[in-house]
């Protein structure tokens, strides 16, 4: 989905996740897709929004997610015994449009997508109002079968950075569409009482070469982890901290959901 | 960085903290490849400590009870720590340790790769964690212990299944915590390039040894070159070498678990479909929506939803052919070859003897099958008790 901009008589186009990342810090919400049901998963999107999210991520459910610690593996396998599949989350995120215009992005991993054919995934999320796509087992190399087709459907192609990127920041930056993941920490996915990696170093590089907004995710638990990198980025990025509410609450999540989400927007950065 | 590809195969789908390891990798195994020291090292290595060349063994009393063609097997389960898996995780462990590595990782479904990475681990020096699905630690008790005993430390997967597929998906978890100071010693020719090359290359002298042996014995090339497949590298090793021989005709066995017919099967080739997972692309055992399926043989070794890519190529170019063989016609070649030849064979290796036995009698006796015993049995001989109702524990 794109947007004229303005001030330039619209003949550039900004798009959607891009506009909620510009002029402003920005909370991004992530639950996984049918956990414990799509109905909830409808829910919780609205009560993160209503709660100051800017952004939501929404997993799809894969048997095996390589990059996701215990507590996001338990809900995609929550998720799935559920009955949740690829075209019920499509027909969800339809039902959801009609009710939010907030940025949706899909974090899928590839064989989700290269299962279902790229063409027919990418058209239905241009037809069910999907933003973007985060696809954490497709690095910088293996983009090009995938990349052509989501940019005609005007998907953006999210693309990760990680502490270990080095020479490499630049390179993925250059062609970065959407927003940039800056993954915060070695390993996979869950909450972290510290983080080590030089956030600042990573942002300043990416910023000698793009001003595509970048938002940093993986282990972010606290309002105060969540000031400390919007200082640093334009968002921040919770997923597990989320997901172990709806683990902990199940149907009930909703308004637990709104009370971390309020909680953790007031640490945005504020300049 | 060339991707590594086999056909529309292979390829490096894995997450972004991985990739300046991976190229890494490539680098340093590109040096080494044709480093003389290193491949010298790696030769006495597997001469004077795994025993190799291992024998091209002619088995004359199964070729005469069979009636057709001359039957050889290929013996790697006479090797140190008994199968073939000792060939790339020396040449892994000695390429870690000139990377600097102070610590390798491993995945293992019935054990045979964890216990020879154990092994290769206390050679070298070098600290050792195996990852193995809870259900093969409790089927597999004796190889949790054999690790243990070699210095390894062993982590029983509690994630999804339980079972190989779900070691793997830890291992790679693990890497990607952990990527400095340690090298995950992948034990099949499958994950991203460059591990099918690597693997390959270390299995190949498996074929390298048994081209030149049936040349010696025999004056002339095989017809039939086979091996089991699971995720493929005893196979790939075995055909390699003749692949370019193209009056070679070259047969994997898959495990077809009760039959492909039913959900409980492992046989990828049959019933799977062209997907991408743990790194690669290739084809997979999966639904409609790409959820990896549960599979299921009796051998935990083939028991594995995928097939590395140069086997999935071989395949689409026809260059080799995969059979599926049921668990109940692999006890029966278990018990055969045992009876007829006095070897005990892997439950996996025995997926190979089963069609050997069905394809022999259809061929000329003037025509030569090596297979490939990719392994010894004792790790069986419970659990195939057990399938034939006798109450036996290890």
């Amino acid at each position: 989905m794109w947007q004229p901009l303005p001030d330039i008589g619209g003949l550039i186009y900004m798009s959607r996740i891009q506009d909620a990342l510009t002029g402003k810090k920005t909370f991004i919400g992530f639950v996984t897709a049918g956990d414990p049901s799509l109905e909830k998963t409808e829910e919780f999107v609205l009560e993160m929004e209503r709660a100051g999210a800017g952004l939501i991520e929404l997993g799809i459910p894969f048997s095996d997610p390589i990059a996701e610690g215990p507590v996001i593996q338990d809900a995609n396998l929550r998720a799935l015994s559920a009955g949740c599949t690829t075209d019920k989350i499509f027909d969800m995120v339809k039902r959801l449009r009609q009710k939010t215009q907030i940025p949706l992005v899909f974090l899928a991993y590839l064989n989700t997508l290269f299962k279902y054919g790229y063409e027919k995934f990418c058209s239905k999320c241009e037809e069910v109002g999907i933003d973007g796509l985060i696809i954490p087992d497709m690095p910088f190399e293996e983009k090009g079968e995938l990349a052509p087709v989501a940019a005609a459907h005007q998907m953006d192609v999210i693309s990760l950075i990680a502490p270990t990127s080095r020479q490499r920041i630049q390179i993925i930056a250059k062609e970065a569409a959407g927003f940039i993941y800056i993954v915060s920490s070695l390993g996979v996915t869950g909450v972290r009482s510290e983080i080590t990696t030089d956030i600042g170093s990573i942002v300043e590089a990416i910023r000698e070469v793009t001003q595509v907004p970048t938002a940093v995710g993986f282990g972010i638990n606290t309002p105060e982890q969540v000031n400390q990198y919007t200082r640093l980025a334009d968002g921040a990025i919770v997923g597990s901290g989320i997901v172990k509410i709806v683990a902990q609450y199940g149907e009930a999540a909703g308004p637990e959901i709104y009370k971390y989400v309020s909680r953790m927007v007031k640490g945005l950065a504020t300049d | 960085m060339s991707n590594g590809r086999f056909g529309i195969h292979g390829g490096q789908y894995i997450p972004e903290t991985l990739m300046n390891e991976i190229h890494k990798l490539e680098e340093s195994y590109e040096y080494y490849k044709n480093n003389k020291e290193f491949q010298e090292e790696l030769a006495e290595l597997l001469r004077d400590y795994a025993g190799r060349p291992s024998l091209l063994y002619y088995a004359e009393k199964m070729t005469k009870d069979l009636g057709g063609a001359k039957i050889y097997f290929k013996r790697e389960d006479l090797n140190h720590t008994g199968s073939h898996k000792i060939n790339n995780v020396l040449g892994q462990a000695l390429l870690a340790k000139k990377m600097g590595k102070t610590r390798i990782i491993a995945e293992t479904g019935a054990g045979q790769h964890g216990v020879a990475t154990a092994t290769a681990a206390a050679l070298l020096g070098l600290e050792c964690e195996i990852f193995m699905g809870k259900e093969d630690t409790v089927r597999q008790a004796l190889n949790v212990y054999r690790m243990e005993l070699l210095g390894a430390k062993v982590h029983p997967v509690e994630s999804g299944t339980m079972t190989l597929k779900d070691a793997v998906n830890e291992c790679m978890r693990e890497w990607t915590s952990r990527v400095d100071d340690t090298l995950y010693v992948l034990g099949s020719v499958m994950g991203p390039h460059p591990f099918p090359t690597i693997v390959r290359d270390f299995q190949s002298v498996i074929s390298r040894e048994a081209r030149a042996q049936i040349l010696e014995k025999e004056g002339k090339l095989p017809d039939v070159v086979m091996a089991c497949v699971g995720g493929g590298s005893n196979s790939m090793g075995m055909f390699y070498e003749f692949i370019g021989d193209e009056q070679v005709q070259l047969i994997g066995c898959e495990a077809a678990g009760h039959g492909v017919d039913t959900d409980k099967t492992a046989a990828t080739m049959a019933v799977g479909t062209e997907g991408v997972f743990h790194g690669m692309k290739s084809y997979f055992c999966q639904d409609e929506y790409g959820q990896i399926a549960p599979v299921y043989s009796i051998s935990a070794g083939l028991d594995y939803p995928g097939v590395g890519p140069e086997h999935a190529y071989l395949k689409d170019i026809g260059r080799a052919e995969y059979v599926p063989v049921t668990d109940e016609e692999a006890v029966n070649a278990f018990e055969y070859i045992a009876r007829e030849e006095g070897i005990i064979a892997a439950i996996e290796s025995s997926h190979a003897v089963a069609h050997l036995m069905k394809l022999a009698p259809t061929m000329r006796k003037d025509q030569i099958i090596i297979c490939c015993l990719s392994g010894r049995g004792d790790k069986d001989v419970a659990a195939i008790a057990r399938y034939r109702g006798i109450d036996l524990h290890e």
